[in-house]
């Protein structure tokens, strides 16, 4: 009996440790945007609140269009979130509920592809884009993803264990067009999954880096992580506000994860946990 | 009849957008690309076909590619695989009957996965700092010396690979607790009864049973670990220093991106990225039969 309370000290002490060590970073940049930009490195450390806030706003804000870069994160993320949840249900819908030739060599297929890395097709794609005239543009950031390949997936696997037969074949019944099952069946009642796609696509996007810093390189069209990095480059960079623009981009997606943290972990890691 | 064709058809409508997106912004530039690796396509100006020999220079007499794969192999192990041997002993913790907060440790834990990596990278810029950094801070407390991380080849591979760890290990983490959960109760039951300890019922049971998961895990690990470019592109201020002193972060996505965006050699970029992804093939086919090893399986 001693030796499980041991045993239970010292487990519960370890996980409380690894704790602070993943929740601390988020708790310090809070901190630093609180301290003003000639203060915010200083020896010793900062560990509390300082009163540097309303400055570090006012430096932010004429450093870089925040709010404009902002928006355009917020605007990318939610038409991204829209226009995967319908397509990608509707796929889902389609490898879920029908039977048809070659389906399972078409899932199969639409699984491989997300095992692609995703630096092979970058510089033809890039090319693409000039050629398109989609630079600077919402366009290669939303079209290519409407449909991805691991939504598709988890609205199949949702849709499998949440959409009756019977109630389709009733559809049928009362003269429901195929589209018609889509848009009045299958997506009232595939909302649960709509929304843990929804969240990880609006997270997914709003954290995205690469593709919007190649595609969106002018800073007033560009989104809050390029902004941000750009800031973070300049050498006359103030820490307080760079501190604070970071510190701003990370309250919605906290909002956001903790909220909905156990639908969320079950959905990004649905693919891993279920082979 | 016509109901029952309506019926037939309507699934491939149904999925066809994916294939329709994937055709033109997936197959398309990957077979470019292919193409585009056997010309010496730049940018700009005249485009001529040189057949293997962005290969060749590439293997051969780039010193900054064979520095790359070096330096994005040490990151692999010290970040991607490395987090392995953290994540799964914390999953066998907080999966434990004797853990109550269960839900609370995913969640912290898991946090990092889903933070943006600009601004990961920026607060670990700065809890690295050589001057006023926290840990120099913590080094200097325990009476030792600040450290250059930033400014220094080592120092720039471990604050990398501390970023990969604090990052992944929820994640990881997260797919092994749902292992554990999957295996029979029974086994475990058993074990007890033969009077096994903690450690030889891991040993003799979580470990061969989670074989298939420490495999698909780490797939996924190295796949990601070979892609690498965020995470030392902000770090090291962009392309313009490839990689900081002496080139220590220069991954070889990095130097892909570098050589297509920064140097504007596509012809040369694109054969980088064929070689890179044949890496990914044979390092994910040692895994392959590591695991099977490790599995008893041959």
């Amino acid at each position: 009996m001693r030796g499980k309370s041991i045993a239970r000290f010292f487990i519960g002490l370890i996980l409380f440790l690894f704790s602070l060590i993943f929740a601390f970073p988020f708790y310090y940049v809070f901190v630093l945007a609180t301290w003003p930009g000639s203060r915010v490195l200083e020896f010793p450390p900062h560990l509390f609140f300082g009163q540097g806030l309303k400055e570090n706003f006012n430096i932010l804000f004429s450093r870089v269009p925040y709010l404009t870069n902002f928006m355009n994160s917020l605007g990318i993320a939610v038409v991204s979130t829209v226009t995967a949840i319908f397509f990608c249900t509707m796929a889902g819908f389609a490898f879920a509920k029908y039977q048809f030739k070659f389906k399972k060599q078409l899932y199969q297929f639409v699984i491989a592809t997300l095992a692609i890395p995703g630096f092979l097709n970058i510089v033809p794609f890039y090319k693409m884009m000039v050629a398109f005239g989609w630079m600077n543009t919402w366009l290669p950031l939303v079209v290519p993803g409407m449909a991805g390949a691991f939504g598709i997936f988890l609205m199949t696997q949702f849709m499998e264990n949440s959409l009756p037969e019977e109630i389709l074949e009733a559809g049928r019944i009362d003269g429901l067009t195929e589209f018609g099952l889509l848009m009045k069946i299958a997506f009232p009642l595939a909302k649960p999954g709509m929304a843990i796609l929804g969240i990880i696509t609006f997270i997914g996007s709003w954290n995205s880096f690469t593709s919007a810093m190649i595609f969106l390189p002018n800073v007033k069209k560009t989104t809050l992580p390029v902004a941000l990095s750009m800031l973070n480059s300049r050498v006359d960079n103030n820490m307080g506000a760079l501190m604070l623009g970071t510190a701003l981009s990370l309250v919605p997606l906290i909002i956001v994860f903790i909220a909905f943290s156990k639908q969320i972990i079950a959905g990004l890691t649905a693919g891993a946990v279920k082979s | 009849m016509k109901k029952l064709q309506t019926q037939s058809i309507a699934p491939y409508i149904f999925i066809s957008p994916f294939f329709i997106l994937f055709a033109v912004f997936g197959i398309f530039p990957i077979g470019y690309s292919i193409v585009m690796s056997f010309f010496n396509w730049k940018l700009t100006g005249p485009v001529g076909f040189i057949g293997f020999q962005n290969y060749i220079n590439v293997l051969t007499v780039d010193p900054y590619f064979v520095k790359a794969i070096g330096n994005t192999v040490v990151l692999l192990i010290t970040g991607s695989l490395l987090q392995h041997f953290i994540a799964l002993p914390l999953a066998i913790m907080v999966n434990s009957k004797i853990v109550k907060q269960k839900e609370f440790f995913k969640t912290t834990y898991f946090l990092p996965y889903v933070t943006s990596t600009v601004a990961v990278v920026i607060i670990f810029s700065n809890l690295f700092d050589t001057n006023f950094g926290l840990i120099n801070y913590v080094i200097e407390l325990l009476g030792g010396k600040p450290y250059p991380w930033l400014a220094q080849s080592v120092g720039i591979k471990v604050a990398l690979s501390t970023i990969l760890n604090w990052k992944y290990v929820g994640w990881n983490m997260v797919i092994y607790i749902a292992g554990l959960q999957s295996i029979p109760v029974d086994l475990y039951e058993a074990a007890d009864i033969d009077g096994a300890g903690t450690w030889k019922k891991h040993l003799a049971i979580t470990l061969p049973q989670l074989t298939p998961i420490i495999f698909f895990a780490v797939t996924l690990s190295i796949i990601g670990g070979m892609q690498i470019f965020e995470e030392p592109f902000i770090m090291t201020g962009g392309y313009e220093n490839l990689g900081g002193d002496q080139n220590s972060g220069l991954t070889a996505a990095l130097y892909l991106m570098f050589t297509a965006f920064k140097a504007g050699r596509l012809g040369k970029a694109s054969a980088i990225a064929w070689i890179l992804f044949i890496v990914i093939l044979f390092l994910n086919w040692i895994n392959r039969i590591v695991t099977n090893k490790l599995a008893g399986k041959d």
